[in-house]
């Protein structure tokens, strides 16, 4: 057992130190964990033989991935980017692969290896890539977000490559693998129970595993979380969803199918479902861990004695793969009209290869489509290739933007600015009626709600909602606190809304805060504690019953209006004042007298202007439609002879 | 004449903003001009509760207010008549103590969609577009203010598509400057039918 958590420790503790500081010297997390697997692995010795069966277990943080990457498909979504994605996306991953593959063959690679390498360089790092857009605020222009259309066709095109890779075997590697007698040992086979079965039956087999799963997905999962969630225990939500996807994975395995396919898959499945967010972001740290987990092994297992052999080899190779990656996406650049600087921030930001180039190159070494000795060599230029996208990066910032710019400045700015989403905690009476309004105005909600029976009943009504708890920074996250413009917190609880608004202005300060408050208390705290605008429920709806009030009781209706007017001027007036009385009360902790007093002034005020013409002879209420005085004409009767200049 | 710069205040009426080719760039221009302070009504007011004693305020600091708005059925849209209804008070804009805004001048800058020569008693709008405006003509007279002849584009429906922005946002904004640096011939302008080409004698050189 002890040792079982010094080598947990050693793991951990690499990736503390190292993962940090590599960001902070603008590198990435993902080569932070590389690095921190070198440093554990060959440099130190730390660890050492164990790293294989550890990558076994690792390589669930990328069943994981895609399993998240699944539930990110929105149908809809992909349906808006489909030129992009199928264009640029489908383009930059074929013409990639074969000019990798047609170089491959040249230097007399069978047709099967040179294929493999090429698919494995054609993938970009999104890690790497996405981390480095938000940093610099680059996601919404041109080329960031052709990039991530590109992006987003790999990560799809994986699946298929999964399912490719295993066709392409080379049968002595089989052969000599099964003469070591490791296949079985190797990818847990000893537990497959379709293995001997006649083709015909197996395809069956596979063709109802995975309606079963789509079927399941979509029908068996939504009861099974409703009632996991009415219970109300997050950690039996966590469990469910790590049931879930371990058990698709098992059931993959089991007829010899690859388990992050299956993942995949029940992602998408469940792309729709009111549970996203909340599984999105109860998965999300284990897919962190174990990912990272991944790379570390990947670090891990760097063969030293291959570098010092081969380094002019990886080197040449990196920058080759490089260069390649960076024409083709030029070129595509140039027919999709993606101009200036845009256009060298496409190419430069994707020229490397990625994180699921490890993952393709350990599953062919796994189905015996590249030799390990090959492999290892790739392993490392995929790395190389990674240290140098940052470099890249502050070659695009200090050398091509600012060449740029200065044509681009005196450019019209557009007049179309991007409006972002808005989203709103809480679906009850008042959140329905906001978040109505806003989608029927053509502005993208995302609704949130803890309550799973409240979320169904949206739903039946076709409001788009999700369950799960807003005052979670993760489920925050997942329903895009970044880029959201505006948060509506609509949820009836005093306590929640206050932790909202501090984690939100705390966290995210350029997101607008529109909170509904109970009463005046609420409403002042709220305003302490940074909310942007706050509206106190009952204030409108009870004021709007007063003036109806009014017109019942003879008050001709537009002068029912302008005492309403009145009124309210007469409460915003007075509101600094109020707060400030408040604020001074509350900071002594004692609910002192001078706001009582204060609040009776108030009082008095606002009966006095109903009522009471002001001083000059003018009521507040009519102000401006008040005749001037019987007398008046006098003095125009003075200057002028004539009286009929009048007003 | 020393050469003291005058504050304009523009207070823009535009209830459909999104659908406008002109008077949008118009008060844009307007509002990154030195000297110029420019309100748009509807965004500032947009349930029409307009704040008299600010707005009153406003006139006090500035000594030339320019109206712009696109013609409405002969005069201004709505808001540009209820702040007529509210801010010229008895006692502030007239009557026996209402003298606040003597001295000053009041200038219309609008759009209107008839041709020219539509604005002619031949023509089918039968008014000068001078006499059409006189209700604020004389409304200025009333309170004081020197009127200057309107600041006019015609057939403002096509005339993006016939190129005529740029030049009119060019006049405005030299019209705009030149009554910033109190270059303008005011007794010439409050004499002429209308500002639509800007005459050379209009502008007084520098002393």
């Amino acid at each position: 057992m002890t040792g079982y958590f010094l080598q947990a420790f050693v793991y951990l503790i690499a990736a503390v130190l190292a993962v940090p500081l590599a960001k902070k010297l603008g590198l990435g997390s993902v080569l932070g964990y590389l690095i921190a697997g070198v440093i554990i692995g060959p440099v130190i010795g730390l660890v050492g033989t164990e790293t294989a069966t550890i990558q076994h277990f690792a390589e669930f943080g990328v069943v994981m991935m895609l399993f998240v990457v699944g539930l990110e498909l929105e149908p809809r979504m992909l349906w808006d980017m489909r030129h992009k994605l199928i264009g640029l996306g489908g383009l930059q991953v074929s013409l990639t692969t074969i000019v990798v593959m047609g170089i491959a063959l040249a230097f007399d690679l069978q047709w099967t290896i040179a294929l493999a390498i090429g698919l494995i360089f054609s993938l970009s790092s999104t890690a790497i890539v996405l981390q480095t857009f938000n940093e610099k605020g680059l996601n919404k222009t041109d080329g960031g977000r052709s990039s991530f259309s590109v992006l987003l066709f790999q990560d799809i095109a994986v699946i298929p490559m999964l399912a490719l890779i295993p066709l392409l075997a080379l049968p002595e590697l089989i052969e000599k693998a099964e003469q070591l007698g490791q296949a079985a040992a190797e990818h847990g086979d000893s537990l497959n129970l379709v293995a001997h079965l006649p083709g015909w039956a197996y395809a069956l087999v596979v063709v109802l595993a995975i309606a079963a799963l789509v079927i399941g997905g979509h029908y068996l999962s939504r009861p099974l979380f409703r009632y996991v969630a009415s219970s109300g225990l997050r950690e039996i939500f966590t469990a469910a969803t790590l049931m879930l996807v371990i058990g698709i994975a098992a059931l993959m395995g089991l007829i010899g199918l690859s388990p992050a396919l299956g993942a995949f898959l029940a992602g998408v499945v469940l792309a729709n479902s009111e549970f996203r967010h909340e599984l999105e972001s109860t998965i999300e740290p284990f897919k962190g861990l174990l990912l990272g987990l991944f790379f570390i092994t990947v670090g891990a297992g760097v063969d030293f004695g291959v570098l010092q052999v081969h380094w002019p080899k990886v080197i040449a190779m990196a920058l080759a793969v490089m260069l390649i990656k960076a024409s083709v996406l030029f070129v595509l650049a140039i027919i999709f009209k993606i101009k200036n600087s845009d256009r060298w921030l496409f190419a430069l930001s994707l020229a490397q290869a990625g994180e699921f180039g490890f993952v393709l190159l350990s599953y062919t070494v796994q189905n015996h489509v590249i030799p390990q000795d090959i492999a290892q060599i790739l392993s490392l230029v995929v790395a190389f290739s990674m240290f140098l996208t940052p470099s890249l990066f502050i070659l695009y910032d200090k050398v091509i933007l600012p060449r740029y710019e200065e044509a681009e400045n005196h450019q019209e700015p557009d007049e179309i600015d991007e409006k972002g989403t808005v989203i709103i905690a809480g679906i009850g009476r008042f959140g329905q009626i906001v978040n109505r309004f806003l989608v029927a105005n053509g502005i993208k909600t995302v609704v949130l709600d803890h309550q799973v029976a409240q979320v169904e009943l949206m739903r039946k009504i076709n409001i788009k909602s999700y369950f799960g708890d807003a005052t979670q920074p993760e489920l925050l996250h997942t329903a895009g606190i970044e880029e959201a413009k505006l948060m509506v917190v609509t949820i009836d609880d005093k306590e929640r809304v206050r932790d909202i608004v501090k984690y939100v202005k705390h966290n995210f300060p350029h997101v607008r805060l529109m909170v509904r408050a109970f009463d005046r208390g609420h409403a002042y705290e709220l305003r302490s504690l940074g909310a942007d605008h706050i509206i106190t429920e009952a204030y409108y709806s009870a004021l709007e019953m007063g003036g109806r009030a009014l017109s019942e009781l003879g008050f001709h209706p537009f002068k029912a209006e302008q005492l309403k007017n009145a009124f309210d001027q007469i409460e915003k007036d007075n509101k600094e004042k109020l707060y400030q009385t408040w604020l001074a009360s509350s900071e002594d902790n004692r609910f002192s007298n001078d706001y009582r007093d204060l609040f009776l002034q108030l009082e008095d005020l606002l009966g006095k202007a109903m009522n009471k013409d002001r001083s000059d002879g003018h009521s507040l209420t009519d102000r401006g439609w008040t005749p001037p005085p019987k007398n008046y004409l006098d003095d125009f009767e003075q200057d002028q002879p004539k009286a009929d200049d009048k007003p | 004449m020393p050469q003291q710069n005058q504050k304009v205040l523009v207070l823009f009426a535009h209830p459909s903003q999104d659908r406008s080719e002109i008077n949008r760039p118009m008060f844009k221009l307007a509002s990154n001009i030195e000297g110029v302070t420019a309100v748009d009504l509807y965004r500032e007011y947009p349930t029409f509760r307009i704040n008299v004693d600010k707005e009153q305020q406003r006139l006090l600091e500035h000594d030339i207010v320019i109206m712009q708005f696109p013609l409405y059925w002969y005069s201004t849209p709505a808001i540009l008549k209820e702040w007529q209804d509210l801010v010229l008070e008895y006692g502030f804009a007239y009557g026996h103590d209402g003298k606040m805004l003597h001295g000053k001048s009041l200038l219309c800058a609008i759009t209107a969609g008839g041709a020219e020569n539509a604005y002619c008693d031949k023509g089918y709008n039968h008014f000068t577009i001078r006499e059409l405006l006189h209700p604020l003509e004389q409304t200025a007279s009333l309170i004081g203010m020197r009127y200057l002849a309107p600041f006019a584009l015609f057939a403002s429906r096509t005339a993006a598509e016939e190129q005529r922005v740029g030049v009119h946002l060019n006049n405005w904004k030299k019209l705009l400057v030149n009554l910033v640096e109190n270059k303008v011939d005011l007794e010439l302008a409050s004499r002429l039918d209308k500002l639509t080409q800007l005459p050379n004698n209009l502008f007084k050189e520098a002393l």
